[in-house]
């Protein structure tokens, strides 16, 4: 049977149509039909020691739930998912497969490795109208509340969720408080609609709720309340997951003309604000015609697919490096080239340049080639002398890259940061500095993927419930 | 989660300028003179900063005053007594750096005057002797001129047209003042960016510490966009979390004026749609 499946390509996932899709924010992957997923699944080799389950940072059980949608036991499969991974609907479409799971998975030397990403997210969406207490309990009650416990996660993005879900599961009472006025994180200012529907954020977030999760939204930690005053007020440990959320700047002449935005901001304004729908919503957003995203990761991906839907004639993305060191996930990468992005590899910005009433018109790039390797292995870009080159535009987006917000840390001298400025903790336990404070996520790390931040979530949760006496 | 009831509502200019007095224990408790909040009005309204301009701890409220000049600033003034604001972040931003220096000018204009008058009241309190000096177009714009006569040893008035005061600019009254007295410390000041460059450039050949609070356009708040973002000393630094007060020989101003020009037409465009949108349900 193997040597037979193995040749099977993998089942693809219906699309919506690149030229349509680029006119809209919907969904670009429509998802896969029951008779698909079960045809995907039944691919999987089942492997006696399954190494795709470690190439999960939330350690999936992956060969399992896969067993299940192969003989069409979806609700078994989603018990499976839940079991390790809060937000499956959420990571099934925005985790880097290729760079885990998948990447583990045995087809993968002779052939295509399991959609394991494609069917994740398949059960979780056939799913969702179900309760969240089942998945936990096996019943329709979630477990009774522990009334002498309590635990505040600073952040509502993914670490703060997972350790919410987490410690929810075990009976454990958590408030999280978010500064903004929606719950989510990046995965509802940062991350496109068209990438990952809102609808499915707040579904997930309100099985936590059904779980007994509060949510406080317009608190910001550090500035409403402070660390120590939750630990006054009774909760026993604080999980701190606020992200890296400060954008850098690159400090070149014209950063501050009309027309240059952080892609934080572009895409605040676009995805948590919808201000793609200006004026019936009064967030405006800056429509530009020859738009410029400055980066190679997924934010600039995200920046330069959000300005084709806002009707951009032209779209360029401008990379020091060239394509194969792009940091973006490839789908992501293939996606917006589809749509007519257009790439300026090997190009740095020197200078932005404007008009006599201060807006954008063009960007001053020098030509790169690369040179010899650096530290990271990846050969270094190199400036070609006097290659100089203008890029008309009237939009730039910079998606060079965020830092550690200093609004908490601020407030919160006691955390040791490390080098980088992101607060240090333990790596096996989350635990800070402060005792019975842990930290996960961009702000320990820096910027990184939505799953390695859940990861730091799930074991900081595990550790907090070990120290409350709840789990081993 | 806070309900952020409007408690008072008091037209100070009746149809342009308001004060709210909002139940907001959480704020309250923690706002000191220069802090702002961040509101949002209904679902689909925009995030836009206002300046606490008094705070209560101990009722557990806070005051805000607006102007009433576009979309989202009509829309908390179609709101009554009773009412509550969906979304109420804060308290935002650094605090005024507030000593025991001797005497502390405190320059305000227009609504500007409100955000001044809370941070006047701070340095009372910590002992400085304050100047109070406020300006307006008219006398009937002019705001808490009684309130700043409570704790300030000077108030001092100036009307572009004479109805009140001196007639003139508040710059000529601080013009005057740093020339007769050498003892002054610092000048505070709040108000349109014109009016708080020209301060700025009225002190700088005395070499008074200068402080003016930027009004640039946000969008979070806290730190996370960078649309606040403002020269000072020729380093880029965001209003919200490094701000928004700043060292007023060290701002470009310039820079401000043209960002906060961002979105005219789309603002002007908002507003248009507000405004016949609310006449022809009347």
């Amino acid at each position: 049977m193997n040597q037979k499946t193995k040749r099977l390509p993998r089942v693809s996932m219906p699309m919506q149509d690149a030229q349509l899709r680029r006119g809209n924010f919907s969904e670009v992957a429509l998802g896969y039909t029951l008779e698909q997923a079960r045809t995907e699944a039944g691919r999987c080799l089942q492997c006696k020691k399954a190494p795709c389950q470690l190439g999960c940072p939330v350690e999936v059980d992956c060969k399992q739930f896969i067993r299940h949608v192969a003989e069409g036991r979806l609700d078994e499969a989603y018990s499976v998912i839940k079991a390790t991974n809060s937000l499956p609907a959420i990571c099934g479409r925005v985790c880097p497969q290729e760079k885990q799971c998948e990447l583990k998975c045995k087809l993968l030397p002779t052939g295509q490795p399991i959609a394991i990403g494609r069917l994740e997210r398949f059960v979780a969406d056939s799913y969702y109208a179900e309760n969240p207490c089942d998945a936990v309990t096996g019943g329709d009650e979630c477990r009774l509340l522990r009334d002498d416990l309590k635990v505040a996660c600073v952040g509502s993005g993914p670490s703060s969720l997972t350790v919410a879900g987490y410690l929810a599961a075990l009976g454990i009472p958590v408030t999280v408080f978010e500064a903004l006025h929606e719950v989510g994180g990046v995965l509802v200012y940062g991350i496109p609609e068209f990438r990952l529907p809102k609808s499915i954020v707040r579904t997930e977030v309100e099985f936590l709720k059904r779980m007994g999760v509060e949510f406080k939204t317009n608190w910001v930690v550090g500035k409403t309340v402070g660390i120590r005053e939750l630990m006054d007020e009774g909760y026993q440990a604080v999980f701190i997951g606020v992200g890296a959320g400060l954008p850098k700047f690159l400090g070149i002449p014209g950063e501050s003309l009309l027309g240059v935005y952080s892609a934080n901001e572009y895409l605040t304004r676009v995805n948590l604000m919808r201000g793609y729908r200006f004026p019936e919503v009064d967030t405006p957003v800056a429509a530009g015609r020859h738009v410029v995203v400055l980066g190679g990761g997924n934010v600039a991906m995200d920046a330069a697919r959000t300005a084709l839907r806002l009707n951009a004639e032209k779209v360029t993305i401008v990379y020091r490096r060239t394509k194969e060191e792009m940091p973006a996930r490839l789908e992501e990468l293939e996606h917006a080239l589809e749509e007519g992005v257009v790439l300026e590899n090997l190009a740095a910005p020197i200078a932005f340049n404007g008009d006599e009433h201060g807006r954008l018109i063009s960007l001053t790039v020098q030509r790169m080639e690369l040179g010899e390797p650096d530290d990271s292995g990846r050969r270094r870009p190199v400036p070609v002398k006097d290659a100089y080159f203008d890029i008309p535009t009237d939009l730039a987006v910079l998606g060079i890259g965020t830092g550690p917000n200093p609004v908490l840390l601020r407030e919160t001298p006691e955390l040791t940061l490390n080098k980088w400025a992101y607060i240090k903790a333990d790596p096996e336990t989350g635990e800070t500095d402060i005792p019975m404070v842990f930290a996960g996520g961009d702000i320990v790390t820096g910027a990184a993927t939505v799953v390695l931040a859940m990861g730091a979530g799930r074991k900081a949760a595990r550790e907090i419930a070990r120290r409350l006496g709840v789990e081993q | 989660m806070p309900v952020n009831k409007i408690l008072k509502k008091r037209a100070l200019i009746p149809g342009k300028t308001t004060e709210l007095t909002l139940d907001a224990p959480e704020i309250a408790r923690k706002a000191k003179p220069g802090n702002f909040v961040i509101l949002r009005i209904n679902e689909s309204g925009e995030r836009f900063p206002l300046t606490i301009a008094d705070a209560d701890a101990g009722a557990g409220t806070i005051t805000i005053v607006y102007l009433v000049l576009g979309r989202s600033t009509a829309m908390l003034e179609a709101l009554e007594q009773g009412d509550s604001i969906l979304d109420l972040c804060g308290p935002l931003g650094q605090p005024t750096d507030i000593h025991k220096v001797g005497t502390v000018i405190c320059v305000g204009g227009g609504t500007g005057i409100a955000a001044m008058h809370h941070i006047a009241k701070g340095h009372a309190q910590a002992g400085n002797r304050v100047v109070s000096v406020i300006g307006a177009r008219s006398a009937d714009l002019l705001l808490f001129e009684e309130e700043l006569r409570k704790f300030s040893h000077e108030v001092l008035v100036a009307t572009d047209d004479g109805s009140r005061g001196e007639k003139g600019f508040v710059t000529q009254i601080l013009q005057k003042r740093l020339e007769e007295d050498p003892q002054i410390k610092e000048v505070v000041a709040v108000g349109p960016v014109p009016m708080m460059r020209a301060v700025a450039g009225v002190t700088r050949p005395f070499g008074v510490k200068t402080v003016v609070s930027l009004n640039s356009i946000m969008v979070d708040g806290i730190g996370m966009c960078g649309a606040c973002r403002v020269r000072v000393d020729n380093n880029i630094r965001f209003a919200c979390v490094d701000g928004p007060e700043f060292d007023a020989h060290q701002v470009d101003f310039d820079e401000l004026m043209l960002r906060l020009g961002s979105y005219v037409t789309q603002e002007k465009e908002s507003y248009k749609r507000y405004c016949e949108c609310h006449e022809s349900k009347n």
